[in-house]
This record gives C-alpha cells, sequence and structure tokens, in this order.
C-alpha cells in the first residue's frame, strides 16, 4: 500500500459563518485553489458550487441529474446542466477546468472506470469523494448479521438504493492504479465527516472511515 | 364545434404596411443587407414594447417571435383579439418582469405583421413583393432587430430570449453581437433545423404551391388567397407541435357533435374539427407567402455551418450567460437538439445552464402554463439580473 496519509487536519477547515455546510464540502473547499475553474459532477443544490464561488472566487459549473437541483443552482445564478455523469461527461473537451469535482456520486454511476478517466480527462485534478463500504459497521453488517448494510451514510435498502457500484476505500486506490491516476492528497473522512486527525496506515482508514476523500491528477 | 371545410375567406386586415404597433422606417441610406445579396431598402420593422428604459439603458430585454408569431406578446392581437403570446412569461412579476425591465419584441423580416416581407408593397413596382422579395435568413432577422436597438439607443440587451424560431434567432444573437448580450435563453430550440422538420416545412409549402389561388405568388394582385394550401399546411405544421399524449389526452377518438360516424369525410372525430379549425383562423391572419420565407429561413438555419462546421467556434469567447430549455415531448425539437447546444456552449467554456423541462404538452410547451419552465427561467432570469445590478 502507498504511504500516503491523512493531510487535512481538523485546523486547516475554514471556518463555517453560517454553520450550514456540510463538513465534508469544507474539506473539498480546502483541496481548490482559489480563482480556479470547477466542474461539480452531481451538484445537488448547488451549495459546494456557491461555497466554491464565495470562499474562493471559483468559475464554477454543475451538472445535476435532477431538476429541482437544477431550479435550485440557477436561483443561485449558477450555471448547472441537467445530465449525469455516465453520459455527459464524454461531450466535455480536454482539460477544460482546473478541478472536477465527483462528491458521493461515484458508486451510484453505470461505470465508475470510465467516469473517473473523463474526470482525469476533463480537469487537471478530479477530486473524488464517496462513501466507505470498508467501514467496520459496514463489514459487521454484513459478518455478524448477513444482510446488506443500513447505515448512516448508505441508509436506502439493496433493492431502492442508487448505488450500484459500492467500494472500499482500499478498492478505490486500487482504481487509480488501474486508470493512472496519481493520488496527490487523500484522507478518510469519520462518523461526524471530519478529516481524519492522524496520519494513519490504508488498512485502518479503509476500517475506520466513513468516506474516502481523494485529490488526483493524470499520471 | 362544427366546422366547414376550408375555404377562402375574406381578406386579413393588412397589417403588412400599416401594423396596430410603432414601426421604425429605414430609407434608403440605411438598408439591410441580406444573406441573399441584396441591400434591402426601404424596409420597416414593426415593435411593441413593455416597461420602461432605465437611465443607464442598462435593463432592455429582446423577445424575439416563432414562426408564426409576431410582436404582440404582451397586448391584445389587433386581428385576432387574443392575448399577447408570452402572457404568462412576461409582465408585472412575471420572470420577464416589466416592472423591473424594458422589454422588446419586433416582428422579424420576411413576416407579415408591420415589418417588411412578401406581403409589403415594393416601392418599385407599386404592387406587393411576392416572390421577388429575397429569400430571408435567421440571421436577416437579427441584423434588423440590431438595427431596431441601434435606431432606440439600446447599446446591449439585459436578455435575449425565444422559443423554437425565437430560439434560432437567440443562438444567432449570441453568435453575431455576443458583446451585445448579457444573457441568453433559447427556448425548445435547435442549432440547426433537421431533416425532419425541413421535410415537414416543404409539405407545407407544397400546400401552398399546389393551391391555385396561389397564383405563382402573386394572389395579392389578383384579389385572391390560397387559403386551402396554407390552412392544409398550418394543420399539418401544428400536429408537429403537439405530441401523441396530448392529442389523446385532449381529443381520444372521441366525436365531434355525433354519436356515430357518418360514413363521409365529414370532420367526425374532434381532432379532424380542431385541426381545421386551426387551420381557417391562422388563414385569417398569416399571408401564405410569408409561410413560404419563413419556414424556408428556418430550413437554412445551421449555425456550425457558418463556423466551420464546429458549433462551439459560433461561441467562441463569449461572455453571455446561457440557459437552454427542453421540453420532454416535444419531438420537433427533442432535448438532443438542446443538448447538442450545451456541449458546444461547454467546449466554448461559456457559462451554460440546461433544463428539461417534464411536459406532455410537445413542442409549443414553451407557450402555455408550465410551472417548472416559469420557475427555471424566474430563477435564471433574477440571478442573471443581480449580476448586472438591476
Amino acid at each position: 500500500m502507498s504511504s500516503v496519509t491523512a493531510s487535512l487536519a481538523p485546523a486547516d477547515l475554514p471556518q463555517d459563518a453560517t454553520g450550514s455546510s456540510r463538513i465534508d464540502h469544507l474539506v473539498m473547499l480546502n483541496l481548490v485553489e482559489p480563482g480556479s475553474r470547477v466542474l461539480d459532477v452531481g451538484c445537488g443544490d448547488g451549495s459546494l458550487l456557491a461555497l466554491l464561488r464565495d470562499r474562493r472566487g471559483v468559475d464554477g459549473r454543475g451538472i445535476e441529474l435532477s431538476r429541482q437541483g437544477v431550479n435550485a443552482c440557477l436561483a443561485h445564478g449558477l450555471p448547472v446542466i441537467q445530465g449525469d455523469a455516465d453520459t455527459d461527461l464524454a461531450a466535455y473537451p480536454d482539460d477544460a477546468f482546473d478541478y472536477v469535482i465527483l462528491s458521493q456520486t461515484i458508486q451510484a454511476t453505470r461505470q465508475p472506470k470510465v467516469v473517473l478517466e473523463h474526470l482525469l480527462r476533463i480537469g487537471r485534478h478530479a477530486i473524488v469523494s464517496f462513501p466507505n463500504f470498508g467501514h467496520w459497521r459496514v463489514r459487521s453488517e454484513l459478518l455478524l448479521r448477513g444482510r446488506m448494510p443500513v447505515t448512516d451514510t448508505l441508509p436506502d435498502p439493496w433493492y431502492e438504493t442508487p448505488n450500484i457500484h459500492h467500494c472500499t476505500i482500499r478498492d478505490f486506490v486500487g482504481l487509480c492504479r488501474l486508470v493512472g491516476a496519481r493520488i496527490e492528497r487523500a484522507s478518510a473522512l469519520d462518523a461526524s465527516g471530519h478529516p481524519m486527525r492522524f496520519a494513519l496506515p490504508w488498512w485502518v482508514w479503509n476500517l475506520v472511515g466513513t468516506q474516502g476523500v481523494f485529490l488526483l491528477r493524470r499520471q | 364545434m362544427a366546422t366547414p371545410l376550408l375555404k377562402s375567406g375574406p381578406e386579413p386586415a393588412s397589417q403588412a404596411d400599416e401594423p396596430t404597433s410603432p414601426v421604425a422606417r429605414f430609407e434608403v441610406d440605411a438598408p439591410l443587407a441580406m444573406d441573399a445579396g441584396v441591400d434591402l431598402a426601404p424596409w420597416q420593422i414593426a415593435y411593441q414594447t413593455a416597461g420602461t428604459l432605465n437611465a443607464e439603458r442598462s435593463n432592455a430585454v429582446l423577445v424575439c417571435h416563432a414562426l408564426t408569431g409576431d410582436q404582440h406578446f404582451a397586448n391584445t392581437h389587433p386581428v385576432t383579439g387574443k392575448d399577447g403570446w408570452w402572457e404568462r412569461l412576461i409582465g408585472p412579476g412575471k420572470p420577464v418582469d416589466t416592472d423591473r425591465y424594458f422589454v422588446i419584441c419586433a416582428n422579424v423580416v420576411g413576416s407579415c405583421m408591420g415589418t417588411t416581407g412578401p406581403a409589403s408593397i415594393n416601392p418599385a413596382t407599386g404592387r406587393a413583393y411576392g416572390l421577388d422579395f429575397p429569400l430571408v435568413t435567421i440571421r436577416d432577422m437579427v441584423r434588423g432587430q440590431a438595427m431596431l436597438l441601434d435606431r432606440l439607443g439600446i447599446k446591449d440587451l439585459f436578455l435575449c430570449i425565444g422559443g423554437s424560431m425565437g430560439g434560432m434567432q437567440v443562438l444567432q444573437w449570441a453568435a453575431s453581437y455576443p458583446e451585445r448580450v448579457f444573457a441568453a435563453m433559447p427556448i425548445a430550440t435547435g442549432a440547426r433545423h433537421s431533416a425532419q422538420n425541413i421535410a415537414f416545412h416543404e409539405v407545407g409549402r407544397q400546400a401552398i404551391l399546389a393551391d391555385p389561388n396561389w397564383h405563382g405568388g402573386r394572389y395579392l394582385d389578383v384579389g385572391t388567397r390560397p387559403a386551402k394550401g396554407l390552412g392544409v399546411a398550418r394543420m399539418g405544421a401544428h400536429i408537429t407541435y403537439l405530441s401523441e399524449p396530448a392529442l389523446h389526452r385532449k381529443f381520444g377518438r372521441r366525436l365531434q357533435d355525433r354519436d356515430a360516424p357518418t360514413f363521409s369525410f365529414d370532420a367526425d372525430f374532434q381532432i379532424e374539427s380542431y385541426l381545421r379549425h386551426q387551420g381557417i383562423t391562422f388563414v385569417e391572419r398569416f399571408d401564405a407567402n410569408a409561410y413560404l420565407y419563413l419556414t424556408r429561413a428556418m430550413d437554412y438555419f445551421d449555425l456550425a455551418a457558418d463556423h466551420g462546421g464546429v458549433l462551439a467556434n459560433a461561441f467562441r469567447d463569449t461572455r453571455t450567460r446561457f440557459c437552454i430549455m427542453s421540453f420532454t415531448s416535444d419531438w420537433l425539437f427533442p432535448t438532443a437538439d438542446s443538448r447538442a447546444i450545451v456541449h458546444a456552449l461547454n467546449a466554448a467554456a461559456a457559462p451554460v445552464a440546461f433544463v428539461e423541462v417534464e411536459s406532455d404538452k410537445g413542442h409549443d410547451a414553451f407557450l402555455l402554463d408550465e410551472p417548472a419552465m416559469i420557475s427555471a427561467a424566474k430563477g435564471f432570469i433574477a440571478a442573471a439580473a443581480r449580476e448586472r445590478g438591476l
């Protein structure tokens, strides 16, 4: 396993004036250079994009599947298109953005590998976060109860979950190797969404991290 | 409604030269340079406005009308007596808020509601132009609108908005005068007319040309009108503006004022009666030659072809913010057409939003009460207004 370890101490987190921002959004905010061009794939109501624009002066764009989400973005003046990662990324030119963000979405795509390759092609950097299927709660649901896990980060039962391609942090590191992505920074978030305080080996993150957050770039 | 078969009706109230709206007249020193290679002069453009231009002249909105639309977007129509055609979207407190913006809509070049077109008097002959009028393009329409804005002292637009053929004009505006368009909303449109759309237009034109009352386009000289041909053209086109689910919901197989089929070619079905009515009412307000010219203008529209075959090149270095909108049941300008525009704008790194509105009302949805369209437009326009400091 690589020796990349947690690089985001909680002290790095910006103070959130409104107290309304999601902690994982604040983690991502910290990974983005001010004034850069960002595409947020699966941007929801645009709260991360708005945060990036207001705090980092980012020129942000978004892709969102739900019309409600798109409408919310429009009302905030965010240029967001209705579409999805599987079908719309192919149309973007190479190196169109400094960062392409895929937050909590890769596990819901039909072709995660193809999507990741597009992220690395479209952006100079890719930022990917996902729920860690290797978390001990998930493992224990399977091991002890013999059932598909239902947790805070994965709340849907198996028959109606949009998450069709679960992976563990270790799996994702493997995919990064496969597609030739260099891991620039990585961290695991704990149950409260905070980055883990200490540099820990991968296997520990894979056991206790509820989410993985990766900053990647093309090799 | 029991409607008779189409027949030659009374002359329409002539709006072609003396419309019921303001007109900007351009003399021989200010010709309209047309793509057909003709400098049209003298010429005129009829328009309507709503709202007030602010002191900074920064709140102007140009509304671009569709194929058979006109400048009467927010006032009672002088011929039909109907409400303005886009009052659902434009008016006090509406997304295009006439309390805040100065809204302009001009009849397009080649039409018949007061802007110079084939039904206008050709000063060289003293008769209607007829087919002597040069072929019109979408770009010609936009050039004409730009000259009107110059005349009105409006340097740039806060917003340029339109649906269908109006959306084509919006795209052309963004391509021809990017520095004059702050925000653009092309709705239910495409960057080119598809083969299927050209095919439908050709059927409509052939219906007009086949009407003996068309007289080689000189019908106004002999006091006839190709009402049957134009009516059939409208009937065919009207089907393309709807959708199968909408037709089924509105009419189904229900019979018109009868309990059983008559075993004749009378309008037994409600849908037949409805289409005949559409044809008849259209003939009362529209000129057949103008229909030929405007359908041709749409057919010729291919924005990518004008830019080396790459649509993104039409929007290179644009600073305009775009909001593209399509409707799920629109098969005339399907969502794929809008997506092609979105992809081109993405490739040009333009700020673009895109909404696909769920609707079973077909292409005409952009003119109808679609709350999802209204709310998306409201959000986009309000945010753009904030960015412009309005």
